[in-house]
C-alpha cells in the first residue's frame, strides 16, 4: 500500500452503501465519498498544473471537508486544514509560510477565503465536475508514498506557527498499527470530538476509513451540555471515542452517567494532555468492561507513538503511564549527554524513530533540523530521530511515564501551545513594554504578566483575540509596574512564578 | 451575585453579564469555559451541579446561574 486513498478505494468496494461519515446536516456513504473525491480531484488536476503543493481547506468540520481533503490527495497535492475561527492575522502568517497553490472553501467562507489566495475553489461547484477516470489514474499512478499527504499547523515559540508535513507512508504506518493493536473493526461507530486541524482527529477519520467503520461528528455545542452529549452517543450507538480528557471531564464533573449511560460504548481512548485520575476513575467505574487506552505522541510523529491499556483504577497522586511503543516504532529516552536510559525512574527526553517521523516543518528548514536529527547513538548510517522535548521516565513495569516539558510548551484544554507565541503576540502590540507568559498547572490557567500604560485588561484582551487562537488567550492578566528582569534583558520567570 | 460575576469574568472579562442572556446558546462559553466556571461554583458555594442542572436555561445568563446556585444551596 503506497497511498492513503487505497483505504478509500477498498472501503468503497467492500461497503459502498454503508454510512461512512455523518454530522447533523450531511451523511456520506463510502460510495458517495469516493464519487465526490473523484470529482474534486478531476477539477484540481484540470485546473491546477502542480503536484506536491499545499492546498488550504477553509471549511467548517463536516464530511464535506473530508471529501475536499482527499480530492487534493487524488491530484497528488496535499491538504492543509485551517480553523475557520482563526484570526486573520494568524492565517496571514500561515499563508506567508505556506504559499498555497489554492484554497478550497464553501459558500459560507468564499469572501474570506479570497483574501488568502487568488486561486479559490468552491466546494459546491467542485463536486459537480464530471469525473475523468483516465485523468485521475494518470496522475495517481505517479504518486509516491514519500509524498506529503497533509500539513497540520501547531503553535510556534517565535510567534510563527509551524506546519508539520506528513507523508502517506507515515500515515499508513500509523493507521495500520493503531487499527491492529487497539482492535478497531467495521462494526465500530466512532464519535469524533477533535477538530480536523488537530492531529487527534486522525484516529477518528482514518480508522473509520481503514476498516470501513462509521464516524459521526459530535456537534460542538453538545460538549457544553452533558445530557445532550450522552443522548447523542446513545442514539447513534457509539462504540468508540478518542477524546481529550477535558471533554471527558464534561461528563464526570456532572456525574452524567447517573442520567444516561450509553450502552454500546466499549473503547475509550484518550490523550493529548494529562488525564486527571478523578476523571478516569469515574469513567472506569461506569464502564468496567470497556477497554481504556491512554495514548501519547506529538504531531511530528504523525499523532501517536505509545499507548497503554489502562486496566485498573488509580489513586489520587498516581500517574497513568503513556506505556510502550506501537509496532514499527521505537521510542527511547536520552539523558542530557545523549546517552540511552534503560533504568527505571531516571528522567530523559523522549525520542522517536521509525516510519512515523514527519518530513519536517514546511518551509522552515532550520527549525526542522533542530528536532529531526541524526540518531546520536548511530554514527554508521543516516538515521533520523525526532526529539520531542518531552521528559519521561520508566516505571517498574518498563512503561513510560510522562514527567514534564523541557521548554515553555504547554498543554491547555487539550491544545498544544508555545507560551512564546502568546508573548510574541503581546509584545507586537504598540506601547507594550514587557510581556511574559506562565502556565499555572495547578489551576490550569495561562497567566500573562505585562507592563504597559496603553491598555486596560479589556483592551488587551480584544487586541490579543485578533492575533491568537481562542484557546491561547490568557486566563489571567497581571499588570506590573515594576517588571522583574534578569541582567540579560529577559523576564525573570522565577520571580514571576512566585507571584502566581 | 457579585461573587458569581467575578467567577464569570475570570473566563470572559469582556462580557456584560448584566444584559447577556445567551452565554450557552450563543456559544460565548465553550465547554472548557463551562467546566472552569462550574468547578469554581461548586467549590465556592459547596454545591453539587449535576447533568440535569447543566442545561442552557440555567446557564445562559448570570441571573439564571445565580438562581440555580441559590436553589442548590437550599437543598
Amino acid at each position: 500500500m503506497n497511498n492513503i486513498l487505497e483505504f478509500l478505494f477498498e472501503s468503497a468496494k467492500a461497503a459502498p452503501e454503508k454510512t461512512a461519515y455523518f454530522d447533523e446536516q450531511t451523511s456520506y456513504t463510502y460510495e458517495r465519498m469516493l464519487k465526490d473525491v473523484k470529482a474534486i480531484g478531476t477539477k484540481l488536476i484540470g485546473r491546477l498544473n502542480v503536484k506536491c503543493r499545499p492546498i488550504i481547506i477553509y471549511m467548517d468540520k463536516s464530511p464535506k471537508a473530508l471529501a475536499a481533503f482527499w480530492g487534493c490527495v487524488y491530484s497528488r497535492n496535499f491538504y492543509v486544514p485551517l480553523d475557520t475561527a482563526m484570526p486573520e492575522m494568524r492565517i496571514r502568517l500561515i499563508v506567508e509560510n505556506l504559499k498555497p497553490a489554492a484554497v478550497i472553501t464553501d459558500m459560507t467562507y468564499y469572501d474570506l477565503a479570497r483574501k488568502y489566495s487568488a486561486n479559490v475553489f468552491l466546494f459546491e461547484e467542485m463536486v459537480e465536475t464530471p469525473i475523468d477516470e483516465q485523468l485521475l489514474k494518470a496522475r495517481f499512478d505517479t504518486a509516491l508514498d514519500t509524498d506529503p499527504v497533509y500539513v497540520l499547523y501547531t503553535s510556534g515559540s517565535t510567534g510563527v506557527p509551524k506546519g508539520v508535513v506528513v507523508s502517506h507512508r507515515s500515515l499508513i504506518d500509523y493507521m495500520t498499527a493503531f487499527v491492529g493493536e487497539i482492535g478497531i473493526t467495521e462494526s465500530d461507530v466512532i464519535a469524533n470530538q477533535a477538530p480536523f486541524y488537530f492531529d487527534a482527529s486522525l484516529i477518528d477519520i482514518y480508522c473509520a476509513l481503514a476498516v470501513h467503520a462509521t464516524m459521526c461528528i459530535v456537534p460542538i455545542d453538545h460538549f457544553s451540555v452533558p445530557l445532550r452529549l450522552l443522548e447523542f452517543l446513545e442514539k447513534h450507538e457509539v462504540t468508540t471515542i478518542r477524546w481529550v480528557p477535558s471533554a471527558m471531564k464534561m461528563v464526570s464533573m456532572f456525574k452524567g452517567f447517573a442520567s444516561i449511560r450509553p450502552k454500546q460504548l466499549r473503547k475509550i481512548i484518550f490523550g493529548a494532555e494529562s488525564m486527571p485520575v478523578k476523571v478516569y476513575d469515574y469513567w472506569k467505574e461506569n464502564y468496567p468492561e470497556a477497554t481504556f487506552v491512554q495514548i501519547y505522541g506529538p504531531t511530528e510523529i504523525t499523532g501517536v507513538c505509545t499507548y497503554h491499556v489502562v486496566d485498573r483504577l488509580y489513586d489520587e497522586g498516581e500517574t497513568i503511564p503513556i506505556g510502550k511503543a506501537f509496532r514499527n516504532t521505537e521510542v527511547f529516552l536520552l539523558d542530557e549527554d545523549d546517552r540511552l536510559i534503560s533504568r527505571a525512574d531516571t528522567v530523559g527526553e523522549i525520542c522517536v524513530k521509525g516510519s512515523c517521523l514527519a518530513l519536517g516543518y514546511y518551509n522552515a528548514r532550520e527549525k526542522s533540523d533542530e528536532v529531526f536529527v541524526q540518531n546520536p547513538l548511530n554514527p554508521y548510517y543516516s538515521e533520523k530521530i525526532y526529539r520531542t522535548g518531552d521528559l519521561a521516565k520508566y516505571n517498574e513495569d518498563h512503561d513510560l511515564v510522562f514527567v514534564s516539558r523541557k521548554d515553555f510548551q504547554i498543554k491547555h484544554m487539550g491544545h498544544r501551545i508555545e507560551l512564546g507565541e502568546i508573548e510574541t503576540a503581546a509584545m507586537a502590540l504598540p506601547n507594550m513594554k514587557n510581556a511574559c507568559c506562565l502556565y499555572d498547572g495547578g489551576k490550569d490557567k495561562i497567566v500573562l504578566f505585562y507592563e504597559t500604560d496603553a491598555y486596560d485588561e479589556a483592551a488587551l484582551l480584544e487586541a490579543l483575540k485578533r492575533r491568537l487562537q481562542r484557546y491561547m488567550i490568557p486566563n489571567v492578566f497581571n499588570r506590573l509596574d515594576d517588571f522583574p528582569m534578569l541582567r540579560n534583558g529577559k523576564a525573570d520567570r522565577v520571580a514571576l512564578k512566585e507571584m502566581l | 451575585m457579585d461573587r458569581i460575576i467575578e467567577i464569570l469574568k475570570s473566563v470572559h472579562p469582556e462580557v456584560d453579564y448584566e444584559t447577556e442572556t445567551g452565554l450557552i446558546d450563543k456559544r460565548i462559553f465553550d465547554s472548557f469555559d463551562v467546566v472552569t466556571v462550574v468547578g469554581e461554583l461548586m467549590d465556592e458555594f459547596d454545591i453539587e451541579i449535576t447533568a440535569e442542572h447543566m442545561v442552557p436555561e440555567n446557564f445562559n445568563s448570570a441571573k439564571a446561574i445565580a438562581e440555580l446556585v441559590e436553589n442548590l444551596e437550599e437543598e
